[in-house]
């Protein structure tokens, strides 16, 4: 689904991600962890392109995205992202929230977008909050829009930046119930969080990221259970 | 008291001199709006070219598209330094006699200035406003495929005008004010009307007071209106 060669991100001289490459498989789950400032977010961030790689290459879906005639927009509508503060869209109602860019950008026409915002809606139990703002939801009830909302394009693969770290204990579980139902139904993710439950239970892989290279990738259970690498030892020991 | 009443008679009734208070009080109701008008699509223009450019990030490559938006930033840059940084009645009369001086219609030309001038300063509350919305709506935005103009316009632009609209407010106020300097290139607006009928009555009582009068009734309701504007924005909050 998608492949990342040699990829390299630097601000200023500040060396983000140093020659990373990974491949992720169609219907794979990857939770990516790692501290704090280890390049995560910009990762994630590059493969949709938020942050144009300094050096490397991308391939989503057998397309070269990083090359020059590349369609940004085109690509990033096959690419969903769930953020850690929602950025839910606070002018719009819920449903506005969800048929905007599908209505804008052709792919559907309003009374269609608004059928599957319904029920996009009433899956994640959300169907009262249709005609609500964004500042009237809890945390949990906002990620789940968010979630749904990237949903709305019918994206090939869904990018998760720490979507729970924003949220009350008391509603990560929510959140993490839909992205599992996400998952069951056989969508490519790439997960970063510091969930270790949810990436036991849902990941196919895992990969420990630090100092902006993927230091250890495996299964759960190898990485979590018997770790190679002295750097994942010491991170899960003090997550864990 | 007869005294107040035959200078009454003498400075609006007598040759329908009232109608330089009406006709001019048109004249810069029409120039205030046009300019308002104007002043806000250049304003808006630029706002945008400015946060493009600054919001773009580390600067990657020296595309031609790179280099375009460099260019009409610095351009924008320079008009906003010149129109901030000079009196508008030196720009008025810059206008009318040098720039524009084929113009017949000074109203034209008053309308033109003015725009220009305030382009100006509604150009920065609207960047002012545009920078203030959290730049996670842009991501998410982009995030769902919306190009940039697609993004400023649905999802950026509203919440910015509701963050600026009190400045734009105040903007506004003020060039309603300002057009009281057309009478310098002969443009029969509000207060030379007024300056008019003193002119030939003598009587500078009567006529200036209504003019300030009148003004002062134009930003009461300008002020009451949007008031009531901002209310009603602020109850769509839903806080
Ligand atoms: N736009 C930016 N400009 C400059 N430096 C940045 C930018 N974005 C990230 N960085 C830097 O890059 C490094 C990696 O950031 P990144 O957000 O990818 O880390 P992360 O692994 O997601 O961390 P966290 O767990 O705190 O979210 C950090 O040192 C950060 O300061
Ligand atoms: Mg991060």
């Amino acid at each position: 689904m998608i492949t990342v060669n040699h990829l390299s991100k630097a601000f200023g001289d500040h060396l983000v991600l140093d020659d990373l490459s990974e491949h992720i498989e169609k219907g794979e789950k990857v939770v990516i962890i790692g501290p704090s400032g280890s390049g995560k977010s910009t990762f994630l961030r590059c493969m949709n392109l938020l942050e144009k790689p300094t050096a490397g290459q991308i391939i989503f879906d057998g397309q070269d995205i990083t090359s020059k005639d590349a369609d940004i927009n085109k690509i990033r509508m096959q690419m969903g992202m769930v953020f850690q503060h929602f950025n839910l869209f606070p002018h719009l109602s819920i449903t506005r929230n969800m048929t905007l860019a599908p209505v804008k950008l052709g792919v559907l026409s309003k009374d269609e977008a608004e059928e599957k915002a319904k029920k996009l809606l009433d899956r994640v139990g959300l169907l009262e909050k249709a005609d609500s703002y964004p500042d009237q939801l809890s945390g949990g009830q906002k990620q789940r829009i968010a979630i749904v909302r990237s949903l709305m394009m019918n994206p090939k693969m869904m990018l998760f930046d720490e979507p729970t770290s924003a949220l009350d204990p008391e509603m990560v579980g929510e959140v993490l119930e839909v992205m599992k139902e996400l998952a069951s139904d056989g969508m490519t993710m790439a997960v970063v969080t510091h969930e270790m439950g949810f990436a036991r239970e849902v990941a196919n892989r895992v990969l420990f990221v630090d100092g902006g290279k993927v230091l250890e990738s495996g299964t759960p259970d190898q990485v979590f259970g018997n770790p190679q690498n002295e750097r994942t030892k010491e991170f899960l020991s003090k997550v864990l | 008291m007869t005294n107040l009443k035959e200078k009454f008679i003498s400075d609006f009734i007598v040759d329908e001199r009232w109608r330089y208070v009406t006709g001019g009080l048109k004249v810069t109701l029409l120039v205030t709006l046009l300019a308002l008008i104007l002043g806000c699509l250049i304003g808006m223009i630029i706002a945008i070219v400015r946060c493009a450019h600054d919001q773009r990030g580390e600067i990657e490559k020296k595309t031609f598209g790179n280099a375009l938006l460099d260019f009409f930033n610095a351009i924008c840059k320079l008009y906003v330094t010149i129109i901030r940084g000079t009196p508008v009645l030196v720009q008025l009369l810059i206008m009318y006699f040098i720039i524009l001086v084929s113009f017949k219609s000074k109203v034209t030309v008053a309308v033109l200035t003015f725009s220009i001038n305030s382009g100006a300063y509604v150009s920065e509350i609207f960047r002012g406003g545009i920078m203030a919305v959290d730049k996670g709506q842009m991501e998410a935005g982009r995030s769902l495929g919306l190009s940039y103009i697609q993004t400023m316009i649905e999802i950026i632009i509203p919440q910015a005008l509701k963050s600026a609209l009190p400045s734009l407010v105040n903007e506004l106020i003020a060039l309603l004010k300002e057009t009281s300097i057309c009478g310098y290139i002969g443009l029969n607006e509000l207060t030379r009307g007024g300056d008019i009928i003193r002119g030939t009555t003598f009587d500078a009582l009567l006529p200036l007071f209504l003019v300030a009068i009148i003004y002062l009734l134009m930003v009461l309701g300008i002020t009451a209106i949007f008031g009531r504007v901002e209310r009603r924005l602020r109850q769509s909050d839903h806080r």
